[in-house]
């Protein structure tokens, strides 16, 4: 798999991104400038996590207006395989090809520790492997996620909602919501399944050694798992 | 331009402010929320590429109102 990992000013988890890919997974990662026009040759697009434009205006909302952006709409409209992770998650809400937004944490803190998630939806490539809930990353500011309540009727009515915060047992309380997120919400998916924004951060995730690898089992697709 | 949240949305940072207020001691507080003020300067002035710029980029309807303010 030819995997491009998007990289804007200010992107600061593009090598976690391009080491999980290659190391881990073997798969042909490369970088591709915000500034590039093109995604020809690639299989996947993963917008990695950071502070794109040091979160100026809105996180993402600057990275979202950059030239690549409209190849990774297209990209996406085809079909295939679209991964946003944290701000990278930002930047697609900004870009339109996810419902809602992500704004400051209700606890007014920067949260950065380990959280638990489980797949709500279980047919997408994203979640079709996880089949109990895992232990990922966290790391941000702005990741309280919002939409109306139309907008969670449909993603809950259409099987979108891909991950939520829950507890070691899977059971979705508000202690384990790390940051007041609508319906615990840690991930959605557009309506095709293709396209996934993530708060947590699975590929930091990927080695015993970083302390897990529950991440590789939302990755796995990106190599054909 | 002003843009604030959507009044049904928490602002967090207008909670820390207005907590911080009311320990000052101001008890007549009812509630505070904190925006942005962008500042646009053009040639011409026209209040509707003002607005295209809004939508455009400078506030997300999803979460954010705008109002636009003339300063000739």
């Amino acid at each position: 798999m030819n995997i491009a990992v998007i990289q804007s000013p200010g992107s600061n988890c593009d090598q976690d991104a391009l080491y999980a890919l290659r190391n881990q997974f073997g798969a042909d990662a490369r970088y591709v400038w915000h500034d590039d026009s093109s995604l020809h040759g690639f299989d996947a697009v993963v917008i990695p996590g950071g502070f794109t434009y040091g979160d100026y205006l809105r996180g993402g909302a600057i990275a979202s207006r950059a030239k690549i952006m409209s190849e990774v709409v297209r990209f996406a409209n085809e079909g295939r395989l679209v991964l946003g992770i944290c701000n990278g998650f930002q930047i697609l809400t900004e870009l339109g090809l996810l419902p809602g937004a992500l704004i400051r944490n209700g606890g007014l803190r920067f949260v950065c520790k380990k959280v638990q998630i489980a797949a709500v939806n279980k047919t997408s490539p994203w979640t079709k492997n996880v089949d109990r809930v895992l232990t990922v990353p966290v790391a941000h500011n702005e990741g309280r996620y919002v939409a109306d309540e139309t907008t969670l009727e449909a993603l809950r009515r259409q099987n979108r909602i891909a991950f939520r915060y829950c507890d070691p047992s899977g059971s979705f309380t508000p202690e384990s919501n790390p940051n007041g997120a609508a319906d615990s919400i840690a991930g959605v998916l557009n309506e095709q399944g293709n396209v996934l924004g993530l708060m947590p951060h699975p590929e930091r995730a990927v080695d015993t050694l970083l302390g897990g690898e529950d991440g590789r089992l939302i990755l796995g697709c990106l190599v054909g798992a | 331009m002003l843009v604030t949240l959507k009044p049904e949305l928490l602002d967090t940072q207008g909670r820390a402010v207005s907590d911080a207020l009311r320990s000052l001691g101001f008890k007549d507080l009812v509630d505070v929320r904190v925006g942005k003020l962008i500042e646009i300067h053009t040639q011409n002035g026209e209040k509707s590429e003002v607005d295209k710029m809004c939508r455009a980029l400078l506030a997300n309807p999803v979460i954010e109102q705008y109002t636009i303010e003339d300063e000739a």
